[in-house]
């Protein structure tokens, strides 16, 4: 596989605040790639450095084995970026908006029209760019950014402030955008949408890449142990600490707090027919460790702002 | 593979084999053939006046306001320019009972003559300034009284009076006149209010709108990120400033346009002299030389507020100094001095030049340069400030 983007020792500085502290990354094409982190973590810095927004300060960055800084004429046809939804000029309507992104590319009015179908908008045409809702806004942002066809994408937080199903339909437009061939790079601290979209994630921090890999592969890293968990009173604490001992299962820390009956354990087989040995499967649930609790165990717990 | 692009580097890389390639084929921006291109600079202006012709209150700012002075300031200084007197006459006055027709005739082009019962009253009015001067007889005297206050209405009205009496004097001899004056008009070198209210109202509206859509356009573009949005993709930064400037370009043109449709109305009597037709490369220029203030304000602010606050600081004084809203010729000459360093100085009397004063290319050339290294020199200075975004 061919390297996309290769980013090799990348620092940025602002005044007194190092946002960029180091940061390698080596995304390969048609790859759908994520960088997580907490607010400041330096994912919207590093995410501009890559697209050729900004200077480092040091390191090297390549897209296609070229730097996307100063800025590379040719470079700029291969790769598309998403904005904040406002990023759209006053008064325009949808179509114009779009067909204006186009001409910067000098594509034709027509290509300009696809692209809007492509992300839904057709019947939202004529509607002032303005007053499209979050999830359209969004979703013309993207349109805006891809009119050129584009082989990278660059994402900075698309789906932040959008309702469930606006999130849902737009993560099902990045992934088609990913399935035709293109390599994406996405920055979002939502880590149910990392999981879900992303082959690789970069776990950030304090501008430095923590952790790197996929989702699944960090998670089982993780060793976290499997919360069984099922309707309280149908079979007491007590004696369902006996049963676990009994059968050998050790290392299990069982709770009840009313609602539910918790078992936590690195070995949720034996406790699952235990559980079922005692009748007492009714509201039965089964949670993993997520890439949550992955992200936290990297970054600590402690809030931030 | 799904996507095709024609104009796309040979050096694509394909989609990677772990993932298929979607049966959808690919995006639905395909380039299609006979789609014809749009041109950038085209689709940017449009874009750009689209932003202007569908705010009602900038269209307001730019093009109703600044007419709305022009019709008040025409209107408020119109009678100025005219010499007409009014005369109370108290009482019997030979030299003005006995005028013929034709003569009387001749003096209501001058002088519109009332006649009022009492002295006291006429003298009262005069006061007030609802009559100019007032005119009774005693005798062999006739006496004039008129106000200080407007001293050239009084001149007139006594050169007029003064006029009348060594004519009926010298009738009253009976011999014929040994010399008569014949009078000839020639141009008139005296500068009417419309004359100079045009150009420079003209010139304060250009500037407005000049500086502040600059200074605003280039805050909002680069807080709405959308210069760097512009940045990355691959349109040449002069196409992004051609657009900006004819945006300008056509309300400027339009500004000028009403404005000369406005004081050509047999009402306020402009007449255009003839290369009045220079106003256009002349606003053009001036328009350029004003963007580049707008450039530099919205290069040295970060918010619409700040831009917007120090656009007014600086075109408030600079109209007052340039002889926007009163002549230059009769300001003082520290004004005058002042007066040199604005570019709106150059667009006003520049201006007013070729529209009004007969002036030509020779007046009109040097001022275009002038404004044009202006431009240049604030627009170098500008490139040390200009950042693409924010932080």
């Amino acid at each position: 596989m061919t390297a996309a983007i290769v980013a090799d020792g990348v620092r940025k500085r602002y005044g007194d605040i190092q946002a960029v502290d180091g940061v390698s990354l080596h995304i390969e094409a048609g790859e759908f790639y994520g960088i997580l982190g907490p607010n400041g973590a330096g994912k919207t810095t590093t995410l501009e450095i890559l697209e050729g927004v900004r200077e480092p300060d040091e390191g090297r960055i390549e897209l296609f084995g070229k730097s996307p800084w100063p800025r590379n004429h040719e470079l700029l046809t291969r790769i598309g970026v998403q904005f904040q939804a406002s990023s759209f000029f006053d008064k325009l309507t949808t179509r114009e908006t779009i067909r204006l992104f186009a001409s910067f590319h000098r594509l034709g009015a027509r290509q300009a029209d696809a692209m809007l179908a492509r992300v839904g908008l057709t019947d939202f045409g004529s509607v002032p760019a303005d007053k499209l809702s979050g999830g359209q806004a969004q979703r013309l942002s993207i349109a805006c950014g891809l009119v050129h066809d584009p082989e990278i994408v660059f994402l900075d937080e698309p789906t932040a402030g959008l309702d469930p199903q606006a999130r849902r339909n737009l993560w099902d437009l990045l992934r088609d955008v990913n399935q035709e061939g293109r390599t994406v790079v996405l920055t979002t601290h939502y880590l149910d949408e990392a999981e879900i979209l992303c082959d690789r994630v970069s776990v950030m921090e304090h501008g430095k890449v923590l952790k790197t890999g996929a989702p699944a592969a960090l998670i089982r890293e993780l060793d976290d142990m499997v919360r069984v968990s099922v309707e309280s009173g149908l079979v007491a604490p007590d004696v369902l600490r006996g049963l676990l001992e009994s059968a050998g299962v050790d290392n299990t820390i069982v709770e009840d707090d009313e609602v539910s009956l918790t078992v936590a354990t690195h070995t949720p087989g034996p406790v699952l027919s235990i559980l079922a040995d005692q009748g007492a499967l009714r509201g039965l649930e089964v949670r993993g460790a997520t890439l949550e609790d992955v992200f936290l165990q990297l970054t600590g717990r402690e809030y931030r702002a | 593979m799904s996507i095709e692009d024609t104009t796309a580097p040979t050096t694509r890389t394909g989609p990677s084999d772990r993932k298929e390639p979607a049966g959808k084929g690919g995006p639905g921006g395909r380039r299609t053939a006979g789609d014809e291109r749009l041109s950038p600079i085209r689709e940017l202006s449009r874009a750009m006046i689209l932003s202007v012709v569908r705010d009602k209150g900038t269209i307001f700012f730019l093009l109703i306001f600044p007419i709305l002075f022009l019709l008040l300031f025409g209107s408020l200084f119109k009678s100025d320019g005219t010499s007409h007197i009014k005369v109370a006459q108290v009482g019997e006055v030979q030299v003005l009972d006995s005028l013929t027709k034709d003569q009387r005739e001749q003096l209501t082009k001058a002088a519109t003559i009332t006649k009022v019962s009492s002295e006291s009253t006429a003298l009262e009015k005069v006061r007030k300034g609802d009559y100019d001067a007032l005119v009774e007889q005693e005798g062999g005297t006739v006496v004039l009284r008129y106000s200080a206050a407007d001293g050239v209405k009084g001149a007139s009205a006594r050169a007029a009076l003064n006029a009348m009496l060594e004519q009926a004097n010298l009738a009253a001899t009976g011999k014929p006149a040994t010399y008569t004056l014949k009078a000839s008009q020639v141009e008139d070198r005296s500068v009417k209010p419309i004359q100079y209210l045009t150009p420079g109202l003209m010139g304060w509206a250009i500037a407005s709108s000049a500086v502040f859509s600059t200074a605003l356009t280039l805050v909002t573009l680069r807080r709405k990120k959308i210069l760097q949005r512009m940045r990355l993709s691959p349109i040449r930064a002069w196409e992004v400033v051609a657009a900006r400037i004819a945006m300008s370009m056509v309300i400027a043109l339009t500004q000028t346009a009403l404005f000369l449709l406005v004081a050509t109305l047999p009402y306020f009597g402009l007449t255009l002299t003839g290369a009045w037709w220079l106003v256009v490369p002349l606003v053009m220029c001036g328009t350029l030389s004003l963007m580049s203030l707008g450039l530099l304000i919205g290069s040295v602010t970060k918010t619409e507020e700040s831009a917007g606050g120090l656009a007014q600081l600086l075109v408030l004084p600079m109209s007052f100094l340039s002889g926007s809203f009163f002549s230059l010729d009769s300001a003082p000459d520290w004004v005058q001095w002042v007066s040199y360093l604005m570019p709106l100085r150059y667009l006003v009397t520049g201006s007013e030049a070729v529209l009004s004063r007969g002036g030509g290319l020779m007046e009109a050339l040097p001022t275009m340069g002038g404004m044009l290294a202006f431009t240049a020199v604030v627009t170098a200075l500008t490139l040390r400030f200009f950042k693409w975004n924010d932080t």
